[in-house]
């Protein structure tokens, strides 16, 4: 098992064969993580004494109400920002999808997905076949030659989506990248990303506060507390996949979510 | 890693449905219609000022050999415009223009793109940059005189002083206004250090770069004009000069024909070069009202 702290370099290729979740070399090890932000004369306790350990190929839906840290937690795996307390390991540069697409504006779609490549530095001629296969991958190749400022909500996360699959990263952490979708198009995306996770083998972190959606992809649910954000409960999801959304098993599950997080939620009223 | 996913889904037929209903249709007008429809109202406010002037002058408010008709200038430039004297004095001008202006770029983007990067810097002399753009050019000439007598030099100086700080504080505020969250899509996905300057700063910051450099055009070429009239250099009859000439031989046709000359180099130079360049950028990048 290869593991590289956060804030370190490249590392090496991925090994090949994906395995079952669970089983796995770990990809993503969060020990005893404390984020304190300075606010003011004082300070915030974003997240307080998180341990998460994620195996490659595992679809982990992080979960909770507003100001648990979700999206701190990723940018501490993202290696954005430092833990103050703590240690998280990773293995190689995760790649990142944002609530926002963050398409580039003045790059037509395949020169967004184009641009990690470019980054990379690899030859011209292997980042045309790649472009042209990772846009075939989420349905956009007829839109190769648009603009962002041209597509839909939904066509410009799919561009997002095939851009941060451009990083070839072994871990893929998303916030809420369906946050500002309509429903029909949210259910459609549900579709493809599960797809498309289980063709590439990565590990997804994936940052919600829909319960609906973290029990239709994830693995496993895990459940933040707020202010500060600890760990409250895992759900492991032994529900078969492909999952629809409607599944009465994703709902029940959800619906034990919901109670759990409603007795979170009120905590903070009294 | 991803390279044997089939782009057959089950949802393929709702993926496309859903492109179709909601992907805005691509705009393409014709450029001649585009064209004539940016052109027309010019060439009206144009008959409109010389329907004005025509007004003026049938009042008899000013003697004809003061102020000539439009009838008259407009004949008197069209037989300037056979003539080289016109033809050098122009060129004489744009070399001057061009220089000048090319330099104020030099200087406006590296002093620009310092004090965008380092915040002692824009502490130091951010504020004094946009002071310097509200200086009149004009105000520059004695010290420029002093300095560099009456040459080419001491116009140059003060085109660059015109210009560069509209460009300067075009790239800044260019810089200050990228979306946060275009820097940390540029971060995450690889881009670092000069890299992130190349593919992410400086084209997310170019809008504004090039409306800086619309303004400074616009600075420098003010301030040529002026340092022609005051800054007279023997053999080099630029177009400041001749308006000066002119006054002096009380030729009201000829003066006036030399001042629209100047009007209409600005202009060009303005609604061709930059306004075309701008304009491809906002139609790009998705910033202009439908």
């Amino acid at each position: 098992m290869r593991l590289v702290p956060a804030l370190a370099g490249p590392f090496g290729v991925p090994e090949a064969e994906p395995s079952r979740a669970g089983a796995g070399r770990i990809t993503v090890q969060i020990d005893g993580v404390t984020k304190v932000f300075p606010a003011g004369s004082g300070s915030v306790t974003a997240l307080d004494d998180i341990s998460l350990t994620v195996r490659q190929g595992e679809f982990v839906s992080i979960l909770g109400a507003s100001g648990c840290g979700k999206s701190t937690l990723l940018n501490l795996v993202a290696g954005l920002e430092a833990p103050t307390r703590g240690s998280v390991h990773r293995a190689g540069e995760p790649s990142f999808m944002f609530q926002d697409a963050a398409l580039f504006p003045w790059l037509s779609v395949e020169q967004n997905v184009e641009l990690p490549l470019k980054l990379r530095k690899v030859p011209r001629g292997a980042r045309r076949d790649r472009v042209a296969q990772l846009l075939d991958m989420v349905q956009l190749g007829a839109f190769a030659k648009r603009q962002p400022h041209e597509l839909s909500g939904g066509m410009r996360q799919r561009a997002a989506l095939a851009r941060a699959l451009a990083r070839d990263a072994e871990v893929l952490l998303m916030d809420e990248p369906f946050g500002a979708l309509d429903a029909m198009t949210r259910d459609v995306l549900h579709d493809e990303l599960e797809r498309i996770w289980q063709s590439t083998g990565q590990t997804i972190l994936f940052v919600t506060h829909n319960v609906r959606e973290a029990a239709r992809l994830g693995d496993r649910i895990v459940l933040l507390t707020s202010r500060p954000g600890r760990v409250a409960e895992a759900f492991p999801v032994d529900i078969p996949r492909p999952r629809r959304i409607e599944d009465p098993d994703v709902a029940a599950l959800a619906g034990l979510v919901t109670n759990r997080l409603r007795q979170e939620v009120a905590r903070h009223g009294r | 890693m991803a390279g044997d996913v089939t782009p057959f889904s089950p949802r393929s037929a709702e993926v496309a449905g859903l492109d179709a209903l909601e992907a805005r249709a691509a705009n393409r007008e014709s450029v001649v219609r585009r064209g004539w429809a940016a052109t027309w109202p010019k060439l009206l406010a144009i008959l409109i000022v010389l329907a004005v002037w025509q007004l003026v002058v049938w009042t008899r408010w000013r003697p004809e050999f003061v102020l000539p008709s439009p009838v008259d200038v407009l004949a008197r430039l069209w037989s300037d415009l056979q003539t080289a004297a016109l033809w050098n004095a122009i060129a004489i001008t744009i070399r001057r223009g061009i220089v000048g202006f090319a330099l104020a770029i030099v200087i406006g983007v590296v002093v620009g793109a310092l004090v965008a990067r380092f915040a002692i810097l824009r502490a130091a002399i951010g504020s004094l940059i946009t002071g310097l753009q509200t200086m009149p050019s004009i105000a520059w000439f004695p010290l420029a005189i002093l300095l560099f007598k009456l040459s080419e030099q001491a116009i140059t100086f003060v085109v660059i002083l015109g210009a560069a700080p509209s460009i300067a504080n075009g790239l800044i505020h260019g810089v200050d206004h990228i979306p946060p969250v275009l820097r940390r899509a540029g971060r995450v996905l690889g881009a670092r250090g000069l890299d992130e300057y190349r593919y992410v700063v400086l084209p997310a910051a170019m809008p504004s770069f090039v409306a800086g450099l619309k303004n400074g055009w616009a600075f420098a070429w003010r301030s040529l004009m002026a340092g022609e009239i005051i800054v007279v250099i023997a053999f080099q009859a630029s177009l400041g000069q001749l308006l000066q000439v002119n006054r002096e031989l009380s030729d009201a046709k000829g003066l006036l024909a030399v001042m629209i000359t100047i009007l209409a180099i600005g202009i060009l130079i303005d609604s061709l070069v930059f306004g075309t360049i701008e304009r491809r950028l906002r139609e790009k990048r998705g910033l202009v009202a439908a």
